[in-house]
């Protein structure tokens, strides 16, 4: 039985699940509507370290251990560790898994790095080479800003269409155990470049992708918008947000109110954060707190998460290069 | 869809910039950090013996001023209502030379803060010497000093 269907949509019929999960958010994003969704919010942005990249490192490790602690699991029983995050060299993930005897598969998906590694892991449990993977990732808003635009204290002027980087660290093991929402479907998205350079606005940018994804996956699964409860974007921001719903109209897609943006949601109102938030830990900490409470608590029975990324660097920008972007889907059910 | 079209739609779907209001903020908190400069002014003036001393004098505490705000982590909250008006004088030319040595002294004072101190005040310094030489160069020319 082939395990595909349609063009590029995986289809994971032996059931992996979420098994447990570890949500960690600094301040910022713990003073949002979405407090109550998260395991932990942090009480500073430095967990006591001398420099953020050591912080974000530290909350992705402390992100892994509480999910092997929930999981009642030793690190020696997992078959693959999949991690990634927003620094060159993915360097806060390989620091991470230093610290853990387990086969590390690094991946670099910008804002979609969660969803990537959610779809890789349940390939890897369906195809029977493991029967417990832990997946991670985290980013931190000063690390963030460092790499990809200023000074942390420079002297900048903010524009409406750009997005903060979110805080925060996840962390989740698949299994074939007997709880947590099981992960029916992945489909893989194609980079799409439309051509736009502006790294202020990068949810126009990534709009287009987590357009084409959202059609793929509609077109092989035989579904519609209305068949999820909840379309979760991850990191569109509200711009983006704005675009997704203009390109989905011009095709006549309906069920457009089901759609929903962690990017958009994660901060609230007065929080001074442009279009929202961004960066590899916000579609990650909203899909294993807010979305999987959903369908905890039957608010949802089936939602389709696509996580979008922006794949430039500080370097492409200043020479000039357009913006390519991803968008990868997972399906969650109840 | 092409490129190009989407590019035009999401032309068309922009936010607006709020110029007026981003306008009457740079014209305010950019005019106060200037009257500051000039009571400061007044004051030196008391004292030094010369207006190139006074202006000196003035030069450098508006400066400390800058770097004192950005350590304090208020300056680029100033600047993000303030725009221009807060990165066009000198307050805001401090504030790149700290904010950067702030940043990167985490990877060492040599290789990590020597190096990267201006980064972004590296161009303005550049640039202004280089009109500074091309704008003396024209007054020679036209004062027929060559």
């Amino acid at each position: 039985m082939s395990n595909r269907i349609g063009r590029r949509t995986l289809v994971f019929s032996k059931g992996p699940r979420i098994t447990s999960r570890y949500t960690l958010v600094g301040p910022r994003e713990g003073r949002g509507p979405h407090a109550l969704d998260f395991h932990e919010i942090m009480g500073d942005d430095t967990l006591g370290q001398k420099t953020a990249e050591k912080t974000e490192r530290l909350m992705l490790e402390i992100a892994i251990a509480k999910t092997l602690e929930q999981h009642g699991t030793e690190v020696h029983d997992l078959q693959f560790l999949i991690a990634g995050d927003l620094l060159n060299q993915i360097t806060t993930s390989n620091l991470a898994a230093s610290t853990h005897a387990v086969p590390f598969i690094g991946i670099y998906g910008a804002c979609s790095t969660f969803a990537e590694a959610l779809g890789l892991a349940a390939v890897l449990l369906q195809g029977d080479f493991a029967d417990q993977v832990m997946v991670g990732t985290a980013s931190h808003y000063q690390t963030a800003e460092r790499q990809f635009r200023y000074p942390i204290e420079l002297n900048v002027q903010h524009l409406a269409t750009n997005q903060v980087t979110v805080t925060g660290a996840a962390a989740a093991i698949l299994s074939f155990a007997d709880r947590g929402p099981h992960l029916t479907h992945a489909t893989f998205g194609q980079v799409v470049d439309m051509g736009l350079k502006d790294p202020q606005d990068m949810g126009s940018a990534m709009a287009p992708a987590a357009f084409q994804t959202i059609k793929d996956h509609l077109a092989d699964t035989g579904r519609s918008l209305e068949d999820y409860d909840i379309v979760f974007t991850g990191d569109l921001g509200k711009q983006g947000s704005k675009m997704l719903r203009v390109l989905l109209e011009r095709e006549n897609y309906t069920g457009l109110e089901r759609l929903q943006d962690g990017g958009s949601r994660i901060f609230g109102p007065g929080q001074a954060v442009g279009a929202g938030g961004s960066g590899a830990a916000c579609i990650a900490v909203m899909t294993l707190g807010y979305i999987l409470n959903c369908l905890e608590s039957a608010k949802a029975k089936r939602v389709l998460v696509v996580a979008t990324g922006a794949l430039l660097s500080a370097l492409t920008v200043l020479q000039g290069e357009s913006i390519p972007c991803i968008a990868h889907a997972v399906v969650l059910e109840q | 869809m092409q490129p190009k079209e989407y590019q035009q739609l999401v032309q068309e779907n922009l936010p607006p910039r709020p110029i007026a209001k981003n306008m009457l903020w740079a014209f305010f908190v950019g005019g106060l950090i200037c009257a500051l400069g000039q009571v400061v002014l007044n004051i030196a003036k008391s004292f030094e013996r010369t207006k190139n001393e006074a202006a000196a004098v003035t030069l450098a505490a508006m400066i400390l001023l800058g770097t004192i705000l950005t350590a304090l982590g208020v300056y680029d909250e100033i600047a993000e209502k303030a725009g221009a008006g807060a990165t066009v004088p000198i307050t805001g030319f401090a504030n790149t030379v700290t904010s950067a040595a702030m940043d990167f002294r985490r990877e060492g004072f040599l290789l990590g803060m020597g190096a990267k101190m201006f980064v972004i005040a590296g161009p303005v310094i550049v640039y202004g010497i280089l009109s500074g030489f091309v704008v003396a160069l024209i007054k020679s020319l036209v004062l027929g000093l060559l």
